[in-house]
């Protein structure tokens, strides 16, 4: 049922015109990365779906009934909670302080009993439904004033330096990203993100010098990462170990990989956390440059298809949330493959539907909900 | 309806969201594209060499030790061999609790304190799954109590490995030497090389045949490649190339009278060498005393190291290769070879001996004052005339004397297969130059004569001079490898002597009457039966001057002298001396005269070869019968003398 008042239209779709809107296209997609995942889970645990491959697929069941029932709510209730969500998300964040349980050297995790949430994770979504509520409320015409700009800043500032705290720069580098895309749709002007480069430029700069000193900065693994991933060979059995061992896994592969449950590097334990962060390079290992450009693939395609959903979007709210949304998801895969490439410091990001992680998955689910949501949505303009 | 409702856009204001998307994904699809390429350069461009890295990452080789060569004597009785060594190992991941496990296991065998602290140490520093040695060299009994009870030992397990034996002990030691642990210092060994020396606890030859022959006994290691991961742990074993063993070696001694030799040496610091004169080979190389090589294979402790180097008759070395001594009057048959091949003397011109020779106001003493009044070539060396080789030496002149030394094998390296063979020394004009700044004096040419001043040579140089004056005029070459694998080596033809045959007769016959003539310096060691006949030479060399202090107190007895300071006694000789078959040299060190200490041993050894066995009593002169077999019987009731007695 369309309803036109005035100039703008609304909507109000039956449940039947919400499945006709639903992507099925983003939907078949995210299934196929999803399938790649669980196969080289069951190929990294030696062809067992235990432990890993079976506790996924259930995940991933779970997600993916998350995703329909959150595509099947209206946007507007979405635009309506975010506020809540986005205020809980810093909640949890703050709860991981006193609760969080230590993994990896940090603290990310909440222990539920039943599930592990990591908020940061959580806390992804949340800030970009904030960043897509406030600038679907700002008038165009404010979005490059400077008083304008400081609300948004003090929405990604304050999660961001909460996960910093934990310390997971991966996860802080990615929320700044997603954000600062936000705006950057939103129409917020060149010049400030050209001053805001300059600035950062800055602060590496200052990050890099603090080091050794009384108020350095980051952790001395974060140092030690980045010098690493500089250069490798420095350390091949302690921190370059990670990269070193990668990129034999990732070069061994050839053009088309050892063969499924061949690759050597992971099965044989070469490969640390071969079933999460680093679950790319068993797939390339094993499938080769044509495996894992196929990956990208369909990453992209994923990308396109949020992108014309966006492109397609009446009203500004599904717009930014979209563009938001697919450009953390582009981060998460973005960061993780130029990791095992040896391209970037390994910063503890997964590769988004692949690799081993609830809180990730069901979050990313989440998220592909709200994108559909969106989707079914995008003809309404208030 | 207004909680529903989005504010209208005012999108003629705001910037396109739709362009800037698009910028956002072309930027991504470039970062994508960047990803791509570094897939293409890591998989396409750079993939063998990191297929390579991963290969070997994957796969470790294991060297699986060849066995080594066996040695065996003439008649194939082993010498060397390789015997099982039981070992128990412990894996502490199928243990568990490890101080338990070695707390049942020391019920059943011997776990000494040190043992089990090393053991320890070890299980701790290495991966769970690496099997740790706890005792080895365990017997039969202590390995099958283990095997017993195996149920009740986990993470115990019994091993079979193979340690180098010698069941001939003390017999041999010196030819065949031994091995042990690859040290620090090995391993800057040439032959290094070789990745077995990487094995830990791998054992190589030390000295000896061990040494010398050492790359071919080891063989070539095979390999095992085995799949590991990234702890070590073994997945599987993907193949196998079984190694070659080392070769087998027959060698010429002859065990029997190897072993009776050594007994002949007695409680003596001696040396003797058996040889055929006709093909070189060596039928006994005897250095006593000796040591137990076993001990070294097994690692000898720090005591009986220290009272093996301590001990003052240098039970660790290998005299008659290495042993350097003056030859004394046992090199007078080169001097007189050298004048009669050079022509200033026939063997009928005759010298007058008055017991000295004067070399302007210096007198060089003949060793029998009285002096031996005129005496020919045959007398002299029947008597051992000082005065007599004191003229022919200075006659034909030390260059002539040196040549015809190097023929026989004197002050040359013999290549035979052990360790330390030494060339000694025979001195010229050049060398007192080189490496005494010092011109040559006729004194010297003079000492020279009589195997004494510079003059050094090893019991081996002696028996091969012997056996070449006893043999068919050629530079016969000792040998001591026989047979490898089975097959007998070829020795290369000897050059030959170069001597006319009647000088070598001449020679030979003045050798019979030193052991079978009356007066003659080894008459009483002679042998009775004439088909068996021996001919030698004895020798006494002297190991100092004699001070003028000692001449005026008239201390020549060499009984009166502290060990150390006696006279070396020699002995070298033939037999029969009809047909020449065996040639031998004995030497005791500080043992007084040759004629006393060394020549009835020789005699003895000499039998024993010639009769091969215990010679009838008929061999010996009617009048030494009796004592020959009071001495038998001594030799028979005397029990082997041990290290620890001889230390």
């Amino acid at each position: 049922m369309t309803f036109r008042d005035g100039a703008v239209t609304f909507e109000r779709l039956t449940l039947w015109q919400k499945f006709f809107r639903f992507n099925w296209g983003l939907a078949l997609l995210i299934l196929a990365v999803a399938a790649i995942g669980f196969l080289m889970l069951f190929s990294v645990a030696g062809g067992d779906v235990n432990p890993w491959a079976s506790r996924q697929m259930t995940r991933f069941g779970v997600g993916f009934g998350i995703m329909v029932v959150v595509a099947m709510i209206d946007l507007r209730y979405w635009k309506l909670m975010s506020p809540l969500v986005y205020f809980g998300a810093i909640g949890l964040l703050i709860a991981v302080e006193f609760l969080g349980v230590t993994g990896m050297g940090a603290q990310r995790w909440i222990d539920l009993g039943f599930f592990r949430l990591q908020p940061s994770e959580l806390m992804k979504v949340a800030l970009i439904l904030a960043l897509a509520r406030y600038y679907s409320w700002l008038p165009a015409d404010r979005t490059s004033t400077l008083v304008w700009l400081v609300p948004p800043l003090i929405m990604m500032a304050v999660p961001v330096l909460l996960v910093l705290r934990q310390p997971d720069l991966g996860t802080a580098l990615l929320l700044m990203t997603g954000g600062l895309g936000v705006m950057f749709l939103a129409g917020v002007s060149w010049w400030f993100f050209i001053a805001g480069g300059l600035g950062a430029g800055g602060m590496i700069a200052g990050v890099m010098i603090s080091r050794g000193t009384e108020w350095q900065i980051l952790k001395d693994y974060q140092y030690r990462r980045i010098e690493v991933f500089l250069d490798p060979s420095q350390d091949p059995l302690g921190s370059g170990y990670h990269i070193t061992q990668s990129k034999i896994a990732l070069g061994s592969g050839g053009v088309s990989g050892r063969g499924f449950m061949e690759g050597t590097q992971s099965r044989l334990n070469f490969l640390p956390e071969k079933h999460t962060d680093f679950i790319f390079t068993t797939l390339a290992e094993e499938f080769g440059f044509v495996g894992g450009a196929s990956l990208l693939i369909l990453y992209g395609l994923i990308i396109t298809i949020c992108f014309l959903s966006m492109a397609s979007s009446k009203n500004r709210f599904g717009g930014l949330l979209t563009g938001g949304l697919t450009l953390t998801f582009f981060l998460f895969f973005a960061v993780n493959i130029s990791m095992v490439l040896g391209l970037a410091p390994v910063v503890g990001v997964p590769l988004p539907l692949v690799s081993y992680g609830g809180s990730a998955m069901l979050v990313l689910l989440f998220a592909f909900g709200l994108i559909q949501s969106a989707h079914i949505n995008r003809k309404a303009e208030r | 309806m207004s909680k529903f409702s989005f504010r209208p856009d005012k999108k003629k204001n705001a910037p396109s969201m739709t362009r800037r998307g698009a910028l956002i994904l072309g930027l991504q699809g470039a970062l994508m594209g960047g990803l791509v390429w570094r897939m293409r350069d890591l998989q396409i461009e750079a993939g063998d060499e990191y297929r390579m890295l991963a290969e070997e990452n994957r796969i470790n080789v294991r060297l699986i030790p060849p066995a080594r060569g066996e040695i065996t004597d003439s008649k194939g009785r082993q010498l060397a061999i390789n015997r099982q060594n039981y070992r128990v190992v412990i894996i502490r991941e199928e243990a568990g609790d490890v101080e338990a496990v070695l707390d049942e296991l020391g019920r059943l065998i011997e776990i000494t304190p040190r043992q089990r602290s090393r053991a320890l140490r070890e299980i701790r520093s290495k991966s769970a799954f690496v099997p740790v040695t706890v005792s080895e060299h365990l017997n039969w009994d202590e390995f099958a109590q283990i095997n017993a009870n195996a149920p009740a030992l986990p993470g115990v397990a019994p091993e079979v490995g193979l340690i180098r034996f010698y069941p001939e002990r003390e017999t041999l030691s010196h030819i065949i030497g031994y091995v042990a642990r690859v040290t620090e210092k090995d391993l800057t060994r040439a032959d290094a090389q070789d990745s077995l020396f990487q094995i830990p606890d791998f054992h190589i030859g030390k000295t000896g045949v061990e040494r010398a022959i050492e790359p071919k006994l080891r063989g070539n290691a095979g390999a095992s490649r085995i799949e590991v991961n990234a702890v070590g742990r073994v997945i599987r074993e993907i193949d196998r190339s079984e190694g070659v063993s080392g070769a087998d070696l027959g060698l010429t001694i002859d065990l029997d009278v190897q072993r009776y030799t050594m007994e002949r040496l007695g409680e003596e610091s001696a040396a003797a060498v058996v040889m055929d004169v006709k093909n070189g080979d060596i039928i006994a190389l005897a250095s006593n005393p000796a040591f137990d090589p076993n001990k070294f294979v097994v690692g000898i402790s720090q005591k009986e190291w220290d009272g093996l180097l301590n001990n003052k008759y240098r039970p660790l070395s290998n005299k008659a290769v290495s042993g350097l001594y003056p030859p004394g009057s046992t090199f007078k048959m080169i001097v007189a070879l050298a004048a009669l091949e050079k022509g200033v003397v026939s063997p009928g011109d005759r010298v007058f001996c008055p017991g000295k020779y004067k070399l302007g106001d210096r007198d060089f003493h003949c060793w029998n004052r009285g002096g031996h009044g005129h005496v020919n070539l045959r007398n002299a060396l029947k008597g051992s005339c000082d005065v007599y080789f004191y003229d022919i030496a200075r006659r034909v002149g030390i260059e002539s004397i040196a040549e015809m030394a190097r023929r026989f094998g004197l002050g040359v390296q013999h290549d035979v297969s052990m360790s330390a063979v030494r060339s000694g020394l025979i001195p010229t004009k050049d060398w007192k130059l080189a490496y005494r700044d010092q011109s040559w004096l006729i004194g010297d040419t003079l000492n020279a004569g009589i195997g004494q001043g510079f003059v050094l040579s090893s019991p081996l140089q002696l028996a091969v001079m012997t056996a070449r004056m006893a043999g068919n005029g050629t530079q016969v070459a000792p040998r001591l490898i026989r047979e490898e694998n089975g097959v007998e080596l070829i020795p290369e033809e000897a050059p030959s002597l170069s001597v006319a045959p009647q000088h070598l007769r001449a020679i030979r016959d003045a050798m019979f009457a030193v052991s079978n003539e009356r007066r003659g310096t080894a008459y009483k060691s002679r042998i009775a039966e004439a088909a068996h006949a021996i001919a030698g030479k004895t020798g006494t060399s002297q190991v100092r001057r004699i001070t003028a202090a000692e001449r005026a107190r008239g201390v020549f007895k060499n009984e009166d002298l502290p060990w150390e300071r006696r006279d070396h006694a020699l002995f070298v000789g033939f037999a029969p001396y009809d047909d020449p078959k065996y040639a031998i040299s004995v030497i005791v060190e500080h043992g007084g005269g040759g004629s006393k200490a060394a020549a009835p041993i020789a005699r003895d050894i000499m039998m024993r070869v010639l009769y091969q066995g215990e010679p009838p009593l008929t061999a010996y002169p009617a009048n030494l019968r009796d004592d020959i077999e009071k001495q038998r019987e001594e030799r028979r009731n005397a029990k082997p003398p041990t290290e620890g007695e001889r230390a």
